[in-house]
């Protein structure tokens, strides 16, 4: 493990996790940090816990035990509306939008926490301008469009909260490999341009540590790895598990079938 | 012009009809939850304005006491979410229907004991009054019962559509997770949402009350109008108007030109026509939640 040395640049931080999907324990006593303006990704399989941790954070569910820090402050037992109006908003996974409002009523409700009538205006034409498409369907209803088109409203809809931290689930989730590297694309343009701070969590790992700066692994509702994306992608176990790069054969010639992961 | 005149009062009831149905519709749609006490609430309503208006109660000016009755059952209809449903989150629908069928009865005696189960009219200062035109006869109740519907449907509308808090009942309605996600605070939206059904209530009970006695067990009428709803397709706002204008407009038809007993039996009998050849009811909303 590197060392992460704390800093006042930590806009998030979650200190030994523990969260519950009815009797099952899906978190395990997770800890991370994540820094102003990074994009941090949160890798893992089916089942490995990332949904519940995103839905934990943004206050849809309440931890069992453990904190979660927003910038100094303890939200875990806050309300969700409350944490969005602090600045975390949530995308989910598999284009949650609302389909029988139109594109411009669904970008509106992104807003829902906001009052100033000028400011959400601008940043409409800002969302419409990383999503020109979005423009041109402005009265259409949302469920009638494609599954990218869905995916990039859901992301829209997010940003009009003027969030500092965007949570982001699955966001290639059913995507066509172009769309997914459109998406992820302008994924990094908000975080550069925006300085929308972004947790990525992803089954892609490939997609997923090519745009973060630091990325942690998840299995089985533990943390079991972390390191800067570039560190990630270069371990062995990540391009083998994750990547599914396929290692060399070993000394005698034959390839271990049933392979070790340096954290068992 | 005996036919005429059948038809435009069917109308005015169809409109009593179709304002309940509207009650069911806006819990339904925004909660999932339907509320059986729905027709109790109309008929709490119309005492309520009883209360504040009649001689033997408080005397009241009308024009005071509608807005005042409109307000309490809004803030009835709120509490009770807050009160008792809100803490029922998450429970089966079985039991939220059964918990609404009890305080259906509640309501009932309850009226009964404030108000005794004596039919009881509402005293409005236009009552008796009529608008002739050509050979028609109109009482200016029936009048005004369409009147204030087609009113009430219009601000309904643009509430729905215009709306910060309206819109975010529709959002809620149609993805309470991804509500919750975008910071709408869900659970203070539905209470909203009971308040505003209420208030529905409250209209409608004073407009059937205005056309002629009611007592406490008028609330049964809910029934009649839960018919409406599934007519017109439950879930769809316009749909719960138009199977309770339906519904008023078959009644007095069949009990005038069918054989005797049809017209109890005819909404009914649209209802189980409407379910077989159209099971999601005439405005059905073809978009299904996808897994």
């Amino acid at each position: 493990m590197s060392t992460q040395t704390t800093t006042p640049d930590v806009v998030l931080q979650i200190d030994n996790l523990e969260s519950y999907y009815g009797p099952i324990m899906a978190i395990r006593g997770v800890s991370l940090k994540v820094h102003d303006g990074q994009i941090v990704t949160v890798l893992g399989a089916n089942g490995a816990g990332k949904t519940t941790l995103l839905k934990t954070i943004s206050g849809v569910m309440d931890p069992e035990k453990g904190t979660v820090s927003m910038e100094g402050t303890q939200i875990q037992s806050m309300e969700a509306d409350a944490i969005v109006r602090r600045g975390i908003v949530h995308v989910p996974e598999g284009r949650e939008i609302f389909p029988l409002m139109t594109v411009a009523e669904n970008i509106a409700m992104g807003a829902y926490t906001r009052k100033d009538r000028t400011a959400i205006a601008a940043d409409e034409e800002m969302v419409y301008a990383y999503f020109p498409i979005l423009k041109d369907r402005r009265t259409q209803r949302a469920g009638t469009m494609s599954g990218g088109q869905q995916q990039m409203l859901a992301i829209a809809r997010g940003l009009m909260s003027r969030p500092k931290l965007m949570l982001l689930d699955e966001p290639s989730l059913g995507l066509s490999p172009l769309l997914t590297q459109e998406i992820f694309e302008i994924i990094v343009r908000l975080n550069k341009e925006q300085k929308v701070t972004m947790m990525l969590v992803e089954q892609n790992a490939k997609v997923a540590l090519d745009a973060a700066d630091y990325g942690y692994v998840m299995e089985l509702g533990r943390i079991v790895m972390n390191d800067t994306a570039e560190v990630l992608a270069a371990s062995k176990d990540i391009q083998e598990f994750y990547l599914g790069v396929s290692q060399d054969e070993n000394q005698r010639g034959q390839r271990r079938w049933k392979q070790r992961k340096t954290w068992r | 012009m005996d036919f005429l005149q059948l038809i435009l009062s069917g109308l005015a009831n169809g409109c009593v009809y179709g304002l309940i149905a509207l009650g069911f519709v806006l819990i339904y749609k925004a909660t999932e939850a339907v509320n059986f006490a729905q027709g109790d609430f109309m008929m709490l309503g119309a005492f309520v304005c009883i209360g504040f208006t009649n001689h033997e109660y408080m005397g009241l000016n009308f024009w005071l006491a509608v807005p005042l009755s409109i307000l309490v059952m809004g803030a009835l209809g709120y509490l009770f979410n807050w009160g008792i449903l809100r803490h029922m989150f998450g429970q089966s629908q079985t039991s939220i229907v059964i918990l609404t069928i009890a305080m259906g009865f509640i309501i009932r005696f309850l009226a009964g004991a404030i108000w005794s189960h004596e039919p009881t009219s509402l005293e409005i200062p236009f009552a008796g009054q009529e608008v002739r035109s050509g050979g028609l006869v109109l009482g200016i109740d029936e009048v005004l019962i369409v009147v204030v519907t087609a009113f009430l449907t219009l601000a309904f509308f643009l509430f729905f559509s215009r709306t910060r808090i309206g819109l975010a009942m529709q959002a809620a309605s149609q993805n309470q997770l991804a509500a919750y996600y975008m910071g709408i605070p869900v659970r203070r939206v539905h209470s909203l949402v009971w308040g505003l059904s209420g208030m529905t209530a409250a209209v409608a009970g004073i407009l059937f009350a205005s056309k002629g006695a009611i007592d406490p067990s008028t609330g049964l009428l809910g029934i009649k109008a839960f018919a409406a709803a599934a007519i017109g397709g439950f879930g769809s706002l316009p749909g719960a108007l138009l199977g309770g204008l339906i519904i008023g407009l078959v009644e007095p038809l069949a009990s005038r030109y069918g054989p005797p007993g049809v017209s109890q039996i005819a909404p009914y009998a649209i209802l189980l026509l409407v379910l077989i050849f159209r099971p999601g009811g005439i405005f059905s909303q073809t978009q299904r939640k996808k897994v």
